[in-house]
């Protein structure tokens, strides 16, 4: 039996016959007897089920039929067009384009697996469209679901130049973060002389509290190495790199079985589908450095040495791995090319914002109920994201601030949660869209505190290679750290602000260019928590220790287990009395705090 | 045993350096053998569990790679360890969504209980801590990573609690 068969077999159809008068009087009976009598010479007939139902309301189009699984919707359909369907469409997946009034576009069929909950409902998934549905191992499966078929067409249909052209008309925009028009990356390399060419899959997806790029490779893989190998047709590269982080060992492990089975399938190597083309597609390690997500850093990683990034121009596009011009494109932007290959640059263009197109994925965590991965149209306001999809925040607590684009992007405050996602609108608002972390913050963290924990994230990755960087990220943290101890200076928000403002003008990478947006968003929207901290001595959300005093309320049974644990004798009492706290004495370290059973201990 | 006896002992372990070497010269087949440097050095620390200097010597060798410039990426990379780690790996995630859920007071919980900073080794060699950025278990927040093994939803006591089973285990 072949694989096709074997899957036709295994899944139940859904044969919608439209009855209304309008079909029935263009012939829609007719084809129900037409439609059995094809279902039984497949052997499909215990599999199937014809159904009648009301007027649909397209009857200029009638007569109508709807067949699922595939949710297509035929026009127009005669006797004689039954065979075709009952053939491409249910044996062999392939819906009759022809007919079909309503395209199968391929993000639909998330939906049909996983209807439509409310943690899905606002969602769109077209880079993730296959995760969760299948077998991330099995190239069948992928098969199945029209995998490689966009890879078939460009090598039979398409030249490389019409496939730029169709890459650079959908607007697909580079979903690493910073947003450069990905048809144009391609055209540059494309009109390059020199050979052998290289693409190349930065997965080196370092943003702490990020894991888009993993949730993808590990639960599509196939779609990468597909996109992969459209780029490669399109430049004329032979060649391409999947950078990947060694942390993500199920990642490694399943895109690597993935580039070994589309090998055996002909799908990679010599004379793909009996083309002239020839594609291979080998995987390089990262090692934990947050600067090799900056491209001529994950170069010159690749080649072997220290990830360090060099200024630009010559750009990878014309100078990129060992000398010669490399297309480097983020997982999700690979993920997107099938798709518009398959549908069209037309119809992606429908998705998303007049500058933004397409979708976003976004790993959503921090203080909201849903955390997980969801990939959501651009233009989507980021209170639909938090409060629809995200569920609101959890405990009953007040929402402070939602940060995106990690350690490279802000925090944006309440006034800001209808802002649409795409690239532009949230730079406006003092943010980047990134690579797609976003976490939402509550009440009970300190703004202070948050810059200061990404500003040592960006300080300890800084690869020390120009000085405004290495050393003005120090000199940013030595001040943030002192504010939050309570030895802030008055002078010490704008000594930041210009410190932050030289640094993003005078670095040499897009690490340095952006690590001290963290300070900044948070001094422009919640300056008066800095100043508090500074002036009053003060942190609201009761984080900065030192900046914190414990007291014992009336609350207080007078246990004695707070007096037990306390490591410099600051609490005195007798038993079953109040308790006190020795100011004086107390070192903050919150022992007694956590070890309370009555909630009679309280920062204040 | 002192740091050079180990090195000695690390250096005449032929199983392993056989292996490695067999590696490397796979990777000095391609058209560009020194991009595989990296590739190298995780072969290299997969067998060891850390680079020791007598490996990083014979990886040079090897590759005609001076090992400065080797040890110039081992120390570039925080992935590569440059020590022996201890029997028990402790990853503790340091991500964005665990530091808003309290890895800080999982942080202080392990120094406090193990003695140790970021990077350090317990004397008995039972636990090394090391920070990870995101784990990508963000629902589990705050998490901590043992060895292979995801420990989530952690408050101090729990962390307490696991620290505890290590340490049963390794008595038995």
């Amino acid at each position: 039996m072949t694989k096709e068969r074997e899957l036709a077999v295994a899944t139940t159809y859904r044969i919608i016959v439209c009855d209304g008068t309008t079909c029935i009087n263009r012939g829609s009976r007719n084809l129900i007897s037409r439609l059995r009598e094809q279902l039984e010479r497949h052997g499909l007939a215990d599999r199937s089920t014809i159904s009648l139902s009301g007027c649909l309301g397209m009857c200029d189009k009638g007569p109508i039929l709807v067949v699922n699984p595939g949710y297509t919707i035929y026009g127009n359909v005669t006797e004689a067009d039954i065979p075709e369907i009952v053939e491409e469409h249910l044996l062999h997946n392939r819906p009759v384009a022809r007919l079909a009034i309503q395209e199968d576009h391929l993000y639909n069929r998330f939906f049909r697996v996983f209807g439509d909950a409310k943690f899905f409902g606002k969602q769109m998934r077209i880079t993730l469209r296959n995760c969760g549905i299948i077998d991330p191992e099995n190239i069948d499966n992928y098969l199945s679901l029209r995998g490689y078929e966009a890879l078939a067409r460009v090598l039979t249909d398409m030249t490389p130049e019409s496939v730029v052209a169709e890459v650079e008309a959908s607007g697909l925009r580079g979903r690493g973060g910073a947003g450069f028009p990905t048809g144009m990356k391609w055209k540059f390399t494309a009109a390059q002389k020199a050979t052998p060419k290289y693409v190349i899959c930065n997965a080196d997806e370092g943003d702490p509290g990020a894991f888009m790029d993993r949730s993808a490779i590990e639960g599509d893989p196939h779609t990468v190495v597909e996109g992969m190998a459209i780029g490669g047709y399109a430049v004329g590269a032979s060649k391409g790199i999947v950078y990947i982080r060694a942390e993500y060992p199920l990642a490694i492990k399943r895109i690597t079985k993935a580039i070994e089975d589309a090998r055996a399938h002909g799908l990679l190597g010599e004379n793909i589908l009996g083309s002239s083309f020839s594609f291979d597609i080998e995987i390089r390690l990262g090692a934990g450095a947050f600067v090799c997500g900056e491209e001529t850093a994950l170069i010159h990683s690749i080649e072997g040495t220290r990830g360090m990034p060099r200024p630009r121009p010559p750009y990878p596009s014309v100078q990129g791995l060992f000398g010669l011009p490399t297309v480097i494109n983020n997982v999700e932007t690979w993920a997107n090319i099938p798709v518009i290959i398959l549908d069209g640059a037309k119809w992606f263009q429908t998705v998303g914002t007049e500058t933004s197109k397409g979708t976003k994925v976004f790993a959503l965590a921090g203080k909201v109920v849903n955390t997980g991965l969801i990939e959501v149209p651009m233009g989507t306001s980021l209170r639909e994201i938090i409060y629809d999809v995200g569920g609101g925040i959890p405990g009953g607590k007040k929402f402070k601030a939602v940060q995106t684009g990690g350690p490279s992007g802000g925090c944006l405050p309440e006034q800001y949660l209808d802002t649409p996602i795409d690239y532009e609108s949230l730079a406006k608002a003092g943010s980047i869209m990134g690579s797609g972390g976003m976490i939402v913050i509550d009440e009970d963290s300190c703004m202070v505190d948050i810059a200061k924990f990404f500003l040592e994230f960006t300080q300890n990755e800084s690869c020390g290679k120009c000085t405004p960087c290495r050393e003005g990220t120090k000199r940013m943290l030595e001040i943030l750290t002192r504010i939050t101890e309570g030895k802030g200076r008055a002078g010490d928000i704008e000594k930041l602000e210009r410190l932050g403002n030289m640094i993003k003008k005078a670095s040499l990478c897009g690490l340095g260019q952006s690590a001290p947006n963290p300070v900044l968003s948070t001094i422009k929207n919640f300056r008066e928590e800095y100043e508090e901290h500074i002036h009053q001595g003060r942190c609201r959300a009761r984080v900065c220790t030192n900046l914190v005093t414990y007291q014992i309320t009336e609350k207080c049974v007078g246990c004695g287990a707070c007096r037990k644990v306390c490591p410099v004798v600051a609490i005195s009492g007798t038993a079953k009395k109040q308790h006190v706290i020795d100011q004086d004495k107390c070192v903050k370290c919150g022992m007694c705090f956590n070890t309370c059973k009555f909630d009679a201990i309280v920062k204040v | 045993m002192t740091t050079t006896q180990a090195n000695d002992a690390i250096a005449t372990d032929d199983q392993k350096l056989a292996q490695l070497k067999e590696f490397i010269a796979q990777t000095q087949k391609d058209e560009h053998p020194d991009s595989f440097l990296i590739a190298v050095l995780h072969k290299a620390q997969e067998l060891y569990s850390y680079l020791p200097v007598p490996v990083m010597d014979e990886i040079a060798q090897e590759m005609a790679i001076p090992t400065a410039h080797i040890w110039g990426v081992a120390t570039f990379y925080h992935y590569f360890n440059l020590t022996p780690p201890g029997q028990h790996v402790i990853s503790i995630c340091l991500g964005t969504a665990c530091y808003v859920r309290g890895a800080a007071q999982i942080l202080q919980t392990l120094r406090d209980e193990l003695k140790i900073d970021m990077g350090q080794v317990t004397p008995d060699g039972l636990f090394s801590l090391q920070p990870a950025r995101c784990l990508g278990a963000c629902g589990l927040a705050p998490v901590v990573m043992i060895d292979d093994k995801i420990h989530g939803e952690l408050t101090p006591k729990k962390m307490i609690q696991i620290l505890n089973q290590y340490r049963k285990q390794a008595k038995k």
